[in-house]
């Protein structure tokens, strides 16, 4: 969705706003798509048009690693264009398109279809994750090297397990010889069973069906040790435990090329948030203990889990009108993942800085892409106001995905103004918004 | 309070957490702490718990009359949704409510609606728009009847008949009235139960309830494949020895054991489970003397239980069936009576308006 115009685009200075980074003063021009020039205030050169965005941060745009766009196959959910446009409201200006759709994303053909709609129908980036085997069965490899040529940016099996470690420790030989990345959510299928919620004590409580931490440790240390010995470039998606970022760790010591995210809602809930049997908290993988909670919320502060990820899933209503065990899993969180963010800033349990990083820089590097405001840079930027509040709505939510994790509760921080490439994705005021 | 209400508080009392679900206690109880729904025992305190018993001894004498009926839900339509098959509790649910003069509908949900692919929202909506006041629900799977409480006819009394392995919590209820009968106390007494806690939601609502009347001590005994995790936090010490469990009994409940826990790799056999976990005479024997013996039903004699057991002297499984019918007597009147006070109170707030 890279757009290239032959006559010039007026060039834009956003005005009065802090860098998020740093918290510098500073007006950021624009020119042709790119980051022209980032000055102190009132030294910058003169812009054709200006924007003032005073008491917002200016961050790069956030990128997803894991985002569900239901598009081919599940209209009922959401599309490119709801979903893309719910992203952009959320400051994201990159998605990685989850390779879960119908059909599945295991040829080119369908990589192509994705971005084809993408580039008429979506205001930011999209990156489709191709599937590394055939119809995410687990059996069959997938044709990786046509999908990376089609333009998939990495290789994984969306929520499902890879059952038989065979094909997986293939799966990770075939990408490793194109140097494509894989992307895995740990999860052993034999130890989650017919599970749908943390075993701990909630589950025990209300007899929820249990998924135990070693469903995903186990998986995870089986990827660690095949990527090991294949060599292959491993992500984690969506890591849940405690003991998976002691484990993270100790496979970065001894020189396992492994990279992790986890979701924004990993880091704010706990199993407890079941114990009214909301289904809206019916997430996979489960949330988890509060200890869990803080091991992950340490592994960001740190650094050893890379990226937050919205792990946003869009659902129709009836996916989620039945008993708890018989719903579908999945929040809708990409337009709230900055305000969920903000509050853990505001508790103390991430500064400013460590959550924007795991938003941009960290997921960029994922990817082997960039995320930062610098000079020929992309303008790819989010501006927002971490002090206005909002209230998600049906009604100020563009997701076709209304599950939303706080219902009748104001947040922090609104996306003033999303810019991919230089172009409005998302304006909060309309009005003010430079022409496209 | 409403549910918004509460959850406003719970964040100004702990202004370092975020709301986590929604509050189960106001979902059955109406703001003056009449029973409108019954779910789950938790957060119902023993006042309420012991009220239930109170009521239910009333109805006993009901059951003794040549002509057992009172009208206290003349008019008034009972349905019993059956998503899982049951004999005595949907038996004794449809006296109860007959006792009671109610309407009742029976509907065997595994042979008729879903089976069309109707969802369950949709096939409860129906009932409601039947005018029906009680919908008594029996559900594979925990949490149903909060699921149905609280986002599809919340105008509608629900009992929960059962629901996956969260609660059963007339079961516990008549449990507990036997209980009181046959020992005329709570405080001070050791209770065990014995077997499949796992998939047990007798268990849950049973363990609940003898540790909000009073219990001195709760066991559960069983092997480690049978107990779910952490459960003493369900307020119950863990014994997996048998006849060390046994010592000082004063009640002992034994739990029924599916045959499909042999295929789940969780037991390796019937007789190995019997001879370590079974209740024969010998064991019987290590408890007090005075120990009672109580079972839910239906019995696998030989697998969890001697039959000179289950049909001998200490042996009150039968008061269990008995008393089934006066706590759903019980529990139904009640519910309806906190859901008609909603009902009133709404009509009121319309006309004031």
């Amino acid at each position: 969705m890279i757009v290239t115009t032959e006559q010039s685009v007026p060039s834009l200075a956003l005005v009065g706003g802090r860098l998020a980074t740093t918290g510098e003063k500073a007006t950021v021009t624009i020119q042709d798509g790119r980051i022209a020039e980032i000055a102190g205030p009132g030294s910058a050169q003169a812009a054709e048009q200006t924007i003032d965005i005073k008491g917002c941060l200016i961050s790069a745009g956030f990128v997803d690693l894991c985002c569900n766009l239901r598009e081919p196959g599940n209209g009922q959910k959401g599309n490119i264009a709801s979903e893309s446009r719910a992203a952009a409201h959320g400051g994201f200006t990159t998605l990685c398109a989850s390779p879960d759709t119908s059909p599945v994303n295991d040829s080119g053909a369908v990589t192509n279809l994705i971005l084809d709609v993408a580039a008429t129908r979506s205001s930011v980036r999209i990156l489709p994750i191709g599937a590394i085997t055939r119809g995410l069965e687990g059996e069959l490899l997938s044709d990786m090297a046509g999908l990376a040529g089609a333009g998939c940016v990495a290789m994984g099996n969306g929520s499902r397990p890879v059952r038989n470690a065979r094909v997986l420790r293939r799966c990770m030989a075939y990408a490793q010889t194109f140097g494509l990345t894989v992307m895995f959510s740990p999860e052993n299928q034999a130890l989650a069973a017919d599970g749908y919620a943390h075993d701990g004590l909630v589950a025990s409580r209300l007899g929820l069906l249990g998924i135990p931490e070693v469903a995903e440790t186990a998986a995870i240390m089986e990827m660690l040790l095949l990527a090991e010995e294949t060599g292959v470039r491993l992500h984690l998606s969506q890591l849940s435990c405690a003991r998976s970022v002691e484990m993270l760790v100790e496979a970065r010591r001894r020189g396992i090329s492994v990279t992790a995210d986890v979701a924004m809602h990993q880091l704010l809930f706990t199993d407890d948030a079941l114990s009214g049997f909301d289904s809206r908290f019916h997430v996979r993988p489960p949330l988890r203990s509060e200890s869990d909670r803080k091991a992950l919320l340490a592994g960001v502060r740190e650094g050893v889990i890379d990226a937050i990820t919205s792990q946003h899933q869009p659902h129709d209503s009836a996916a989620k009108q039945a008993p708890l065990a018989a719903t579908e899993p999945g929040l809708s969180t990409i337009e709230t993942t900055l305000s969920m963010g903000l509050l853990l800033v505001e508790r103390g349990e991430l500064s400013l800085q460590q959550l924007l990083r795991a938003l941009t820089e960290g997921p960029a590097s994922v990817l082997g892409r960039r995320a930062v405001i610098e000079p020929d840079a992309a303008a790819d930027l989010c501006v927002f106001d971490p002090a206005r509040t909002w209230a998600p709505s049906a009604s100020t939510l563009c997701s076709a995905g209304i599950h939303h994790p706080f219902p009748s509760r104001s947040l922090p921080g609104v996306v003033q103004l999303t810019l991919c490439n230089g172009e409005t994705a998302w304006a909060s005021e309309p009005e003010r918004s430079p022409i496209r | 309070m409403t549910a918004q209400d509460s959850l406003q508080d719970s964040l100004q009392d702990s202004p370092q957490n975020f709301p986590q679900g929604s509050p189960r206690t106001s979902l059955q109880l109406t703001g003056e702490g009449q029973l409108r729904h019954f779910l789950t025992l938790d957060g119902l305190d023993r006042a309420l718990l012991t009220d239930i018993l109170d009521t239910a001894d009333s109805f006993i004498e009901v059951g003794e009359r040549s002509i057992k009926k009172v009208p206290l839900l003349r008019g008034r339509t009972v349905v019993n949704l059956f998503f899982e098959s049951s004999t005595r509790t949907r038996s004794t649910f449809e006296l109860a409510a007959k006792r009671l003069s109610a309407d009742v509908l029976n509907l065997d949900i595994n042979t008729s609606a879903t089976s069309k692919g109707e969802s369950l929202s949709d096939t409860l909506l129906n009932l409601e728009a039947m005018a029906s006041d009680m919908f008594v629900v029996r559900h594979a799977q925990s949490g149903a009847p909060h699921f149905i409480a609280e986002s599809v006819t919340p105008g509608v009394a629900i009992i929960n008949a059962g629901d996956g392995r969260h609660a059963h919590p007339t079961q516990a209820m008549l449990d507990m009235l036997t209980i009181r009968q046959h020992k005329g106390r709570f405080d001070g007494l050791k209770v065990a139960i014995v077997g499949d806690v796992l998939h047990s939601r007798v268990a849950r609502s049973q363990i609940r309830a003898l540790n909000e009347l009073g219990a001195a001590e709760v066991r559960v005994i069983a092997p480690a494949t049978l107990l779910p995790r952490d459960v003493e936090s369900l307020g119950c010490s863990v014994e997996y020895d048998m006849a060390k469990g046994m010592k000082e009994l004063d009640v002992v409940i034994m739990l029924r054991l599916q045959k499909e826990r042999m295929e789940g790799a969780l037991l390796p056999s019937e007789r190995e489970f019997y001879r370590l976990y079974g209740l024969n005479r010998e064991k019987l024997a290590l408890a007090h003397p005075e120990c009672i013996v109580m079972h839910p039903g239906p019995i696998n004699r030989g697998v969890e239980i001697e039959s000179a057991v289950a049909d001998g002297p200490q042996s009150v499984i039968l008061d269990q069936v008995t008393n089934g019918i006066a706590i759903r007597m019980a529990v139904m009147s009640m519910a309806m009576g906190g859901q008609m006070a909603d009902r009133n109170r709404q009509s009121e707030e319309r006309k004031t308006l």
